[in-house]
């Protein structure tokens, strides 16, 4: 494990913050797209 | 061929949706090299310490934050002149990703400022119109949500958009306007004495590219997701009409 020295806390815990901001809109964008893309193939079928 | 041919939603999906899951790809490889070059292979700064790893986050997040509304304000300037739709989505699509950019400059900015400058927040002029950027998102977001005629909410939005535009300019420049504030000036330039030591800047940079490449396949594959649920939309109220005239 590299050593941070004094600032370790911060250091990890700005990367912890964005990184998982980062994943958490990608994930949200990649979900809704697929739930979209489903829904529009069912709404074709059905009103199409 | 002319560039508004992408306007049709047809056209604009059948040439980016190809390109959306390598873009992915790209970003997450450009990303990932920045970031672990960053992380692990570069030195502590002199004045900062091992702090000065936070760069790696901070500065691209908010390079993205301002050029994502410029790229919103291009957008609604041309909803806003030829009233093309995808545009107008475009621009819908890359509010979140530049208010997630702007969060997290901001919060990676407190927490870096909290040890460095003895205080997690100043009313600094650059900080202060970031924060006034971060609620001009919220606030375009929202707009877009609050009102259910779809052309209605696209031209709210884009005129909210240029007012934005202003706080978008001002948080790039306000180091320039002002002297008094916290932030230093900016860490890249074209002039070379500015900027920081090429240990530090070579990975800041591919981490910028990162971010770039980033934004950009999330803004594709968004703005498809938009044109997606709007078409979803059009062929509900397509059917409810149907449905209306033969009752």
């Amino acid at each position: 494990m590299m050593d941070l020295g004094k600032y370790a806390a911060e250091v990890i815990s700005a990367w912890g913050i964005s990184l998982a901001a980062l994943a958490g809109l990608v994930w949200w964008s990649v979900r809704r797209d697929r739930r979209v893309r489903a829904e529009l193939e069912r709404t074709e079928r059905d009103h199409g | 061929m002319s560039i508004w041919s992408y306007a049709n939603p047809r056209k604009f999906l059948d040439t980016t949706a190809p390109w959306v899951p390598w873009l992915m790809w790209l970003s997450a490889v450009v990303l990932a090299v920045g970031l672990v070059w960053g992380f692990f292979f570069t030195p502590e700064a002199e004045r900062f310490g091992s702090s000065v790893k936070i760069i790696y986050l901070h500065v691209p997040s908010a390079l993205m934050a301002i050029n994502a509304w410029l790229m919103m304000l291009v957008a609604s300037l041309i909803w806003l002149i030829r009233r093309h739709h995808v545009s107008a989505l475009a621009a819908r699509a890359a509010a979140p990703v530049g208010m997630v950019m702007t969060l997290i400059a901001l919060v990676t900015g407190a927490i870096w400022g909290q040890p460095m400058w003895g205080t997690w927040w100043a009313w600094d002029p650059r900080l202060t119109s970031f924060l006034i950027l971060f609620l001009f998102y919220l606030g375009y977001i929202a707009l877009w949500a609050a009102i259910p005629d779809p052309d209605g909410a696209a031209d709210l939005t884009s005129v909210l958009c240029l007012v934005g535009s202003v706080f978008a300019i001002l948080s790039r420049y306000a180091v320039n306007f002002w002297n008094q504030g916290l932030h230093q000036g900016a860490s890249l330039s074209l002039d070379k004495q500015e900027n920081v030591a090429d240990v530090f800047w070579i990975p800041l940079l591919v981490c910028m590219a990162g971010f770039v490449l980033l934004f950009l396949a999330l803004v594709l594959l968004r703005t498809g997701t938009e044109i997606r649920a709007r078409r979803i939309e059009a062929l509900r109220n397509r059917a409810r009409r149907t449905g209306a005239v033969r009752a």
